[in-house]
């Protein structure tokens, strides 16, 4: 087959839900070894596009699709993902589809494995033949090889970090024999740093056997790290097809949004802060997976304080343990007073806030509507929002209050939502870490902190919410506690920055620091990302 | 067609169905010769006089804890209280509402003991709910021959001690909420004002409780337990008060329903008491994790005119007797349902 012929090529794809356009006479093609990153908000059409390539039943059921998707050249229409894996389309999806108890060999090979014949084929079908596991060990090691990784075949998924878990995902993809073009959706969001390092390292191992990827990522220095093309959608037009090479973060940045993005705009010449806010001494924090072992720290008077580090070494633990959700030892001190740990109530009623990273977890009723979700922790904590009947006898919901005060927010925050009775788990990713935000605002804390504020949402959202917490805390004063794994964030929004080392503080830092000092002091050997 | 679609899910096939049968049977009714209106009679009755039973396991649905298959907790309580109101002799409104004031007590107590119980095996609670109920009802067929009872009315007339297993109510308070206002149109149709009344106020109060800090912290807690606990609510406590206002509902329901049945029925007879009530709030919509008082009346509404329907009518038609077999298919048919697929909930 000549060369110049692309294996996948996509040409004038329009689809609409409903009257809802939202896919317009998108056209780009991919060659063969050719890494594509494919960028673009919450919303702007990525997903919807590798739906329609991968034949999901959804788009066929909303009334199908407009243009062509062409495979070396031949006209391919999926009616549904089995075509497209037949055809060589290997995706790889945000949320694992792994089986926990199964070893990675197995989770590899599943429903592909390689089997003998025993007496019960011949008797049964072909269904009771018995796997063959030395030569299912021996695929899944070559498939394991050529990702380039180390990956003990006989490990049960349900014992791997996250990042094992992904690379599993992925292998199962290649090994399929005819793979040609592989799909990965935000196969990065749930790793670290380290493990997505390895991830593009392995990226481009496959691209340089032949394989085509499409890469879909929030995170735009990974893309301009691993891409050879960068094709950018927005409100489901391409804005931008070009090749990698010589474009920064910020110029896509820009692109998938529309509008300039100016991470570090700051204005820090008028920073006024009071005396000590929150005292932190030998803290220690039993959570799992993010121990914190003692930490000491002193947050100033409408100070925003970062909290950083690699994922594992203890952040997370520090405003877990403070709020009480974790068990926790050592002395805190609000405005000079003790706080007691381990009693969440008690944390509250001193006038703290936490913004959880485990938004689905632990910051949403997934299953009540939005007033409640924002109006809840105001209520059982201060007892706002209730309206007392019988000279205060009884008290009661006051709907109306809350309705107002959710609809403040939905404005405020600009989330996006049919209303305020729309169930939390219907909304998107960066509109639910509006509302939980909106939540701690509705507290008014006089101390608020702030887990993972923009962790798998889209640019849009991440400006919104970094420019509330910057208001929020010039205009009430409000000391503001940040805990992020993304550095260029913390730089732009702190004015000091600790970073945390195995569960102890490694040192603080203004963010004007140097990166290579950050990066010295998250690990002692890592470099920073080296980004905008 | 769309929008009559939706609504027809919203709305959940089996309640659907069951209100066309229910219709079919009021249809078919007068043609093998029972009366529509004496049948409406009885269904009214019947939905008064359950009704209470099935709202007391709203709280505890809400909450999290599941179906409170251990309403026969509630139900000793209760008769706990007729008991001991016949036997200090106490006749009419003093007799039913002082059962009522002593069951009260009781039924905090139990329910206390019991939410406490259910604290301890979180995941588990229907399971070992069923089993406390079962525990609780033999333990008591033991003290109600053992308490020392001595209302001639009440007591096994040839040894003098120990309680009957049905005692009637006969001279104390035989349907007096049923009487109370009732409103008789023809000679077959009665209104039975009081009962329904009574029954309305419990379901405001249930719903005005849900409304209330507690309720609505109690209903986080049933939603995501982890999200109530960073704001700063217990979960277990609310667990515990979700318990025992189930188990005080429980024993205010059971003696709404002797009221009406005209006997206190002891022993063995709690023991399947929470099957027809969890059918009929399951029947009305409801799922293993969110209740509403929707689902309590319109659930008690079509299980109960299903029960005074079909023997009456099949009956007829079959000449033999089908009420008990239509009964106990219906209910726990209904249950299994529900509980398959306990996820979806409906409005």
């Amino acid at each position: 087959m000549p060369d110049d012929t692309p294996l996948l090529s996509l040409e004038g794809i329009t689809k609409d839900f409903y009257g809802t356009t939202v896919l317009r006479d998108v056209s780009f093609a991919l060659r063969r070894g050719e890494i594509l990153g494919l960028v673009g908000e919450n919303g702007a059409g990525k997903t919807t596009l590798m739906r329609i390539l991968f034949g999901m039943p959804v788009i066929a059921e909303t009334g199908g699709f407009g243009g062509t998707v062409r495979i070396d050249g031949q006209p391919a229409s999926f009616r549904n993902p089995f075509d497209a894996l037949d055809a060589g389309i290997g995706m790889v999806h945000q949320e694992f589809s792994l089986i926990p108890g199964f070893t990675t060999t197995e989770n590899i090979m599943l429903n592909r494995e390689p089997s003998r014949r025993n007496v019960a084929v011949d008797l049964f079908g072909p269904r009771m033949a018995t796997l063959d596991r030395p030569a299912m060990t021996a695929r899944a090691t070559k498939a394991i090889e050529r990702l380039g990784v180390e990956l003990h075949p006989d490990t049960l998924v349900s014992e791997m970090p996250v990042g094992h878990k992904q690379f599993t995902e992925i292998a199962r993809e290649i090994d399929r024999d005819n793979v040609k073009l592989l799909v990965l959706d935000e196969p990065t969001a749930v790793l670290a740093e380290s493990e997505a390092e390895i991830l593009l390292a392995s990226l481009r191992r496959l691209a340089a056997q032949g394989i085509a990827i499409i890469f879909i990522s929030h995170r735009l220095h990974e893309v301009t790290a691993v891409a050879d093309r960068v094709v950018v959608l927005r409100d489901g037009q391409l804005v931008k097809d070009t090749s990698a090479k010589g474009v920064e973060v910020r110029e896509i940045a820009a692109w998938m949004v529309g509008r300039e993005v100016d991470a570090n705009a700051r204005v820090r010449s008028d920073r006024k802060y009071g005396g000590p806010a929150l005292e932190v001494e030998h803290l220690w924090v039993d959570m799992p997976g993010e121990t914190v072992r003692d930490v000491s720290f002193t947050v100033r008077e409408g100070e925003i304080f970062g909290i950083g580090g690699l994922a594992g070494q203890g952040k997370l633990g520090i405003p877990n343990g403070i709020m009480g959700l974790f068990a926790a030892g050592g002395t805190v001190r609000l405005h000079g007073k003790h706080v007691e740990l381990d009693a969440p109530r008690a944390a509250l009623d001193a006038g703290m806030a936490f913004v959880s990273e485990d938004r689905r977890g632990v910051g949403l009723l997934l299953d009540e509507s939005l007033d409640w979700n924002i109006a809840f922790a105001a209520m059982q904590v201060k007892g706002a929002y209730l309206k007392r009947w019988l000279g205060g006898l009884f008290s009661l919901r006051d709907e109306k209050a809350m309705r107002a005060l959710a609809e403040q927010y939905i404005e405020l925050l600009e989330i996006k939502c049919t209303g305020h009775r729309q169930k939390a788990k219907e909304l998107s990713g960066g509109n639910q870490q509006k509302v939980c935000l909106a939540k701690a605002f509705a507290l008014e804390p006089n101390l608020l902190f702030v887990s993972e504020p923009t962790r798998g949402i889209d640019v849009g959202a991440k400006k919104l919410v970094l420019d509330n917490l910057r208001r929020y805390n010039r205009d009430e004063g409000t000391t503001i506690v940040m805990v992020s794994s993304e550095l260029e964030e913390l730089r732009a929004i702190c004015d000091r920055v600790a970073i945390v080392d195995e569960g102890r503080i490694a040192g603080i830092l203004p963010p004007e620091a140097p990166l290579a000092d950050f990066g010295l002091l998250m690990a002692g050997e890592r470099a920073a990302e080296a980004s905008a | 067609m769309n929008k009559l679609k939706t609504a027809v899910t919203d709305f959940g096939w089996p309640r659907i169905i069951i209100f066309f049968f229910v219709v079919a049977l009021f249809v078919a009714a007068p043609f093998v010769g029972v009366r529509v209106d004496g049948a409406l009679s009885d269904v009214l009755a019947r939905f008064g006089q359950n009704g209470i039973l099935v709202l007391a396991l709203v709280p505890m649905v809400q909450a999290g804890a599941g179906l409170n298959f251990g309403l026969p907790v509630g139900i000793i309580a209760g008769l706990l209280g007729g008991t001991l109101s016949m036997q200090f002799g106490w006749t009419g409104w003093v007799g039913f509402l002082g059962a009522v004031g002593v069951s009260l007590p009781f039924a905090v107590l139990f329910g206390w003991a019991y939410g406490l119980l259910l604290n301890k095996v979180k995941g588990e609670e229907m399971t070992i709910a069923m089993y406390v109920g079962f525990s609780m009802v033999t333990f008591f067929a033991i003290l109600w021959l053992l308490l020392p009872y001595s209302s001639p009315n009440m007591v096994w007339g040839y040894s003098g001690s120990g309680l009957r297993t049905t005692i009637t109510l006969d001279g104390y308070w035989t349907k007096i909420l049923n009487n109370f206002l009732a409103v008789r149109i023809g000679r077959f149709f009665v209104f039975p004002t009081g009962l329904l009344a009574f029954f309305g106020a419990a379901t405001g109060t249930m719903w005005l409780f849900l409304r209330s800090k507690t309720g609505t912290a109690m209903t986080a807690v049933g939603s995501n337990p982890d999200f109530a606990r960073a704001g700063g609510v217990s979960s277990d406590r609310m667990r515990l008060v979700s318990v025992v206002v189930s188990t005080v509902f429980g024993a205010v329901g059971i003696l709404v329903y002797q009221q009406s049945y005209g006997f206190i029925q002891l022993y063995q007879a709690p023991l399947y008491m929470a099957f027809p009530a969890v059918a009929a709030i399951l029947l009305g919509g409801a799922s293993v994790n969110k209740a509403s008082m929707v689902n309590v009346l319109v659930g008690t509404f079509l299980f109960q005119a299903i029960l005074t329907m079909t023997p009456n009518v099949i009956n007829s038609v079959l000449q033999t007797d089908m009420s008990e077999v239509i009964r106990i298919v219906i209910s726990n048919g209904m249950i299994i349902y529900a509980l398959t697929r306990k996820t979806k909930v409906s409005k």
